[in-house]
């Protein structure tokens, strides 16, 4: 099997887009061009494109199927489509170039967050027997795993309005953040409850927007990026559906999925020679401050791994592209020379249930 | 160039009703809710899952016999909700909760009426507040109060309604949709009467309604077109079925019409003939509603296109 690098991406911009559809193509055209010309390639040269969004966020069956027009389908190429983040759009892409099947693959991701009322149409993902029927949004799952680790003195709310603080400060240095700022712990914890224990800053905003990595075989990687982002661990896991019989401070999934990807957990770190320490970014999913917390904690990130030089989710959060986003930016850390090694990371479903893991180095 | 306009917008109201089986161990605990009762299951691990699970997931096996627990808990974990959203339990502002049943090892998420976020603390005991007509749902249990308030007259002892093993939710979600920039230009255009169409830079191809980017060639189409109101019928079918919220009376046509011009058809009525008469190749014509919309097509009685001129839009 070949060694795959990301070699391009791109994002739009992050916000309430007024003049954009939920099929997509309006945001994902312009990226599209731009990952393009930033790589040399045409549409021509991808051999397998797949893409991750959600009917429910668009309110309407087969919507992926309209934003096919922006990879112009003519002739007739290799695609497919994930329910999911684009972030799992890209471990089905990884693996079509790993078993030689395209020597080139884009992934991308789209989505109108702002087209409903999210947190509600959230309840829609959740257990259809037990739960969804009483209609518990997502702010409020958070919550009360926010709610869990504060009574366990995981952590303190002032600790959840530093992770906005400094992720809004970080965010300044990212012209597709939707927020960004400088403001202080303190600030922050004046303001009122959203869902008691989250204030507003605790959540990651509602906007929309879509993002695009193309990722290449050894032998195309090199001709296509000075300096390829080498995937050298690729993992997902999950955790139980049944939200009450979870742990959840311990995020389960985002450990096996570290450790699968050979990251070293934070129970392996000792023996982890090629361990999280060397990590140097980390692009984390973090929807809301405590899960920042908690997937440091699970993934074995020390003190001295930049966690989220972009802003992170709490900064611009679209749904179903947000994670891709993450793979994208700490890809673009390796390929700037920022970093040597970077971690990006996504999650999906409620309190932190579905994580993936992507490691990437430079050779 | 001048600014376009805004895109159009207007709201999207879906609704459906999911009808779930479910399956043999919610059967027993849902109709143990009918019942007034809550159960959970034995895990391999000797920990008690309630709500149960259908697999243990230790060992993957299916539980044995249920087990009753609570129907008092304790609360495990809590957020409030000053505004409930459309559907939640409870009208007014409330506490979600995750709550250890009485016996349990796993917690339950459900509402809790506490009346206020003060009232609320980890450990509060609390107690189901029963619907009073019960059909083995998990609404049942309209929430959970605090297991020393006041309680409330006894509600009927018998389920309403025999449970069925059925559950029906009723999915509700309301969206505020948005037209592409060339979709709302051809919205526009017919409330003018006009019909406008985009023109691919690349290929040459006119589509209609616009697309706003070329499916062939993935380049936007920024090249406005007009079209004429007359077309050729490429393929059509006899509608023979009625259906719920049909507008015309079956039998009629509904059948892909190539506008003049156009490289892509459109689906739409054709009309104003018996259906037996429509073919591929008829000519035909807009007719226009008053308040700017096609209502239908309708055969011109011009000699039928000849294959050729539409053999490569089919």
């Amino acid at each position: 099997m070949t060694d795959v690098a990301v070699v391009g991406f791109a994002q739009s911009p992050c916000g309430v887009r007024e003049d954009a559809t939920t099929s997509g193509v309006e945001m994902l055209v312009p990226i599209f061009a731009e990952v393009f010309g930033a790589t040399g390639l045409t549409r021509a040269d991808i051999g397998f494109w797949c893409s991750g969004s959600s009917d429910y966020l668009a309110g309407r069956a087969f919507s992926f199927v309209s934003a096919v027009d922006a990879i112009g389908a003519v002739p007739p190429t290799m695609e497919s489509h994930v329910e999911m983040d684009g972030a799992w759009a890209l471990y089905e892409a990884w693996v079509k170039v790993l078993t030689g099947e395209a020597e080139i693959a884009l992934a991308y991701g789209f989505g109108k967050s702002s087209g409903a009322e999210l947190r509600r149409v959230l309840a829609l993902q959740l257990d259809p027997y037990l739960l969804a029927p009483l209609w518990p949004d997502s702010v409020s799952i958070a919550a009360l795993q926010a709610r869990l680790g504060l009574q366990a003195g995981r952590w303190t709310e002032k600790d959840m309005a530093e992770v906005a603080a400094r992720s809004r400060a970080a965010a300044l240095a990212n012209p597709r953040a939707q927020v960004s700022g400088e403001v202080t712990a303190d600030d922050l914890l004046a303001r009122p409850y959203v869902a008691e224990p989250l204030r507003a800053h605790d959540c990651a905003p509602v906007g929309d927007g879509a993002a695009a990595v193309i990722m290449a075989s050894a032998e195309r990687a090199r001709d296509l990026c000075a300096r390829p982002a080498w995937i050298t661990g690729f993992a997902h896991r999950i955790d139980s559906g049944s939200l009450g019989a979870r742990d959840l401070l311990a995020v389960p999934s985002a450990a096996a999925a570290a450790r699968a990807a050979g990251v070293a957990g934070m129970a392996a770190g000792a023996a982890g020679a090629a361990g999280a320490a060397s990590v140097e970014v980390a692009e984390l999913h973090a929807p809301f401050t405590h899960q920042e917390i908690l997937l440091r904690e699970a993934l074995g990130l020390g003190d001295g791994v930049t966690v989220n030089p972009s802003g992170g989710a709490l900064c611009g959060n679209p749904m179903f592209a947000a994670g891709l986003a993450r793979i994208g930016m700490a890809a673009q850390a390796v390929i700037s020379g920022l970093a040597q090694r970077a971690l990006g990371h996504a999650t999906s479903g409620p309190a932190l249930q579905q994580n993936l893991v992507c490691v990437l180095e430079a050779h | 160039m001048s600014h376009p306009p805004a895109p159009l917008r207007a709201p999207l109201e879906i609704e459906f009703d999911y009808t779930r089986s479910l399956g043999p161990v919610l059967s027993q605990f849902m109709t143990a809710l009918a019942d007034r009762r809550i159960l959970g299951a034995r895990g391999a691990d000797g920990r008690v899952h309630a709500p149960p699970f259908e697999y243990d997931p230790v060992s993957a096996d299916p539980p044995g016999e249920l087990v009753a627990v609570g129907p008092e808990g304790t609360v495990v974990s809590w957020s409030w909700m000053p505004e409930p959203l459309e559907g939640q339990p409870l009208a007014g502002p409330f506490a979600w909760a995750l709550i250890r049943l009485d016996g349990a090892d796993t917690a339950m998420l459900h509402a809790v009426d506490a009346g206020s976020a003060s009232a609320m603390r980890i450990g509060l005991r609390v107690r189901p507040r029963w619907a009073a007509s019960r059909t083995g749902s998990i609404h049942d249990i309209t929430c959970f109060e605090p297991a020393d308030a006041p309680a409330a007259p006894d509600t009927q002892e018998q389920a309403s309604r025999e449970p069925d093993g059925m559950i029906i939710t009723p999915v509700r979600l309301h969206y505020e949709h948005t037209a592409s920039p060339g979709e709302s230009a051809y919205l526009r255009g017919l409330a003018e009467g006009r019909l406008l169409g985009q023109r691919c830079g690349v290929c040459g191809h006119v589509y209609i309604p616009p697309r706003g980017t070329c499916p062939a060639d993935g380049v936007p189409t920024d090249d406005e077109v007009e079209l004429p109101d007359s077309g050729t019928v490429t393929s059509f079918c006899i509608v023979n079925v009625g259906y719920p919220g049909q507008r015309v009376t079956p039998p009629y046509v509904a059948a892909a019409v190539l506008l003049d011009g156009a490289d892509i058809a459109f689906q739409h009525l054709v009309l104003g003939c018996d259906p037996g008469e429509v073919r591929m190749g008829m000519r035909v014509k807009a007719v226009w509603n008053d308040s700017g919309s096609i209502s239908h097509f309708a055969p011109t009685g011009e000699p039928d296109a000849t294959y050729e001129t539409y053999a490569r839009h089919l």
